[in-house]
């Protein structure tokens, strides 16, 4: 199936520009992805034509934002498959996870266990270990295997009747390896427990359907799905979001209050105290109608077809070496590699003098550099827009890197 | 192509690793990770009766930049105290242009870095791994 890469390209202005007489290589979407005209003409509608705060307002502008703010729920809804009201703007996937271990996490009791992995971002790691400091819950680590997956055969024996969350990434940031949910959520009915995925990496490559997944939390960011920066979401099952507290205090997110006594509002409210991040929100719903606009099929096909390319030019340089699996199933196009006797950053820095952004270090993985005994990666992530010419200048730039340096 | 970083000054004082590896029973040490990148710096020193380096190892476990800087480091710092290692600093801080004036010898290779600013904590961790190793 035929995919026009250079349609999907025409549609975000920053991948025409020339900087320093190159042009852009954009590799570097797992950190940050780019941003279509769809997304910043929506933006740009909001402030010129309905900026104003949301929900309190009675003039017509307020009334603009306050729809608009709402179909951006629906649309990010219609995204996951989810009904609106169980989705929650945050202020991005950090902020939702958080949201997560203070919220969800404030009805958990001392001896009360969460499981993550060896491959987590600190983002699904932090949060947890704040929670075991402020109520004494355990928290288990799933280790990975040596082709960098979450090594599910070691899952059973960490459950217990105590587990009460399992919060794993859905793919990978640093190996791009795709969890096999079904396994996960079949292993934790077994002992009752909920499921969280950091979507993160996952969000930003086509449509899913959540509530066919038997999951109970999802989150991911906007900016690297194509929207603007500082918002993100949060899905929970309407009724653990019923069941849990509020996170933060503040306007918009109460029933009423008094100083004796202050009732909350409904969710999703709840969880959005004070004015939310309405233009970002706005944004983001237009980011997720854009997605859907695509055949994610022959764009999924396309992405692992410039994994193809890249692993294949990758083995034949001398020193350089895939971290993580070298197939193309059951992953996502987020690629990590080494070069024997460069350190990442300056292949990573190398390459920038070619035009190719990439990432290099951790990653915020600490955990996983710290059990392969690695100082970090050279991170390739890959969108729809990229193309065959991104990854050849990649490649030519990683074999003078090899040339140069070492 | 726009190299303008790796030049060759900077790529020899890293493959050059003076000073590189650990001391045998040093006086003093000290670790500095730089949480943003993951470098990580180990220095040892021995020092005289009049807290003079005398013999100074390190371990890199870093970028080009890092290794680069802690054997240019390495080459000067023997015989020098803690105000002494200071000057030294300034010379890296000026050919980074975090300071005013001209860099001496060695640290005038790492003028390129000065367009660089998310590499200049690269040039820096060796200078503060052996502070806390002075201090």
């Amino acid at each position: 199936m035929s995919f026009d890469v250079a349609a999907v390209r025409r549609q975000f202005p920053i991948l025409s520009q020339i900087i320093d007489g190159q042009p852009v290589h954009y590799l570097d979407n797992g950190a940050s992805a780019q941003t279509p005209d769809a997304v910043l003409d929506a933006v740009r509608t909001y402030e010129t034509t309905g900026r104003a705060n949301v929900l309190r307002g009675v003039h017509r502008l307020a009334e603009r934002a306050t729809e608009a703010y709402e179909n951006a729920r629906i649309e990010v809804a219609d995204f996951l498959s989810v009904a609106p009201m169980e989705i929650v703007f945050t202020g991005g996937c950090t902020a939702a996870i958080n949201l997560v271990a203070y919220s969800y996490g404030s009805l958990l009791k001392p001896g009360d266990r969460i499981i993550v992995s060896e491959l987590e971002h600190h983002s699904n790691i932090v949060p947890w270990q704040l929670l075991r400091q402020r109520s004494g819950i355990e928290l288990d680590v799933v280790p990975v295997t040596v082709n960098g997956r979450i090594d599910l055969n070691a899952l059973p024996r960490l459950l217990t009747p105590r587990t009460k969350l399992i919060s794993l990434a859905h793919v990978s940031n640093v190996t791009g390896t795709l969890l096999d949910v079904h396994a996960v959520v079949t292993l934790a009915k077994t002992v009752g427990a909920k499921v969280m995925l950091d979507g993160a990496q996952r969000a930003p490559h086509g449509p899913l359907d959540l509530a066919a997944m038997g999951i109970d939390f999802y989150a991911f960011a906007g900016h690297k799905a194509y929207g603007p920066n500082g918002i993100g979401v949060l899905w929970a099952k309407s009724e653990l979001l019923e069941a849990m507290p509020p996170f933060l205090g503040g306007g918009s997110m109460i029933g009423r209050v008094t100083f004796a006594e202050t009732t909350w509002a409904p969710p999703p409210r709840r969880f959005e105290a004070g004015t939310p991040p309405i233009g970002p929100a706005i944004g983001l719903g237009a980011a997720c109608k854009w997605m859907r606009t695509l055949d994610w099929n022959s764009a999924h096909a396309h992405e692992m077809g410039l994994v193809e390319r890249l692993m294949d030019g990758l083995q034949k340089i001398d020193g350089a070496t895939l971290f993580g699996p070298a197939s193309t199933q059951n992953r996502y196009p987020v690629v990590s590699f080494l070069l024997d006797g460069v350190h990442p950053h300056d292949v990573a820095q190398t390459l920038d003098s070619f035009g190719v952004a990439v990432r290099a270090g951790h990653h915020c993985c600490q955990p996983l550099m710290d059990r392969f005994d690695l100082d970090g990666t050279t991170r390739v992530s890959i969108a729809p827009y990229n193309d065959n010419t991104d990854i050849d200048a990649l490649l030519t730039g990683v074999q003078h890197a090899a040339r140069t340096l070492r | 192509m726009n190299d303008q970083l790796y030049q060759d000054r900077i790529v020899s004082l890293a493959k050059a690793k003076t000073g590189a590896g650990k001391l045998a029973s040093p006086t003093k040490s000290a670790r500095r990770d730089n949480p943003l990148c993951g470098d990580r710096v180990i220095i040892d020193v021995k020092l005289d009766d009049g807290g003079k380096i005398s013999e100074i190892g390190h371990q890199v476990r870093g970028c080009l930049l890092c290794q680069a800087s802690a054997s240019a480091l390495a080459s000067v710092a023997v015989g020098r105290n803690a105000a002494g290692i200071e000057k030294v600093r300034l010379d890296a801080e000026r050919a980074i242009g975090r300071e005013e004036g001209e860099a001496g010898e060695p640290f005038s290779a790492f003028a390129p870095v000065k367009a660089h600013k998310s590499r200049h904590e690269c040039v820096l961790l060796p200078f503060e791994a052996l502070k806390d190793a002075l201090s």
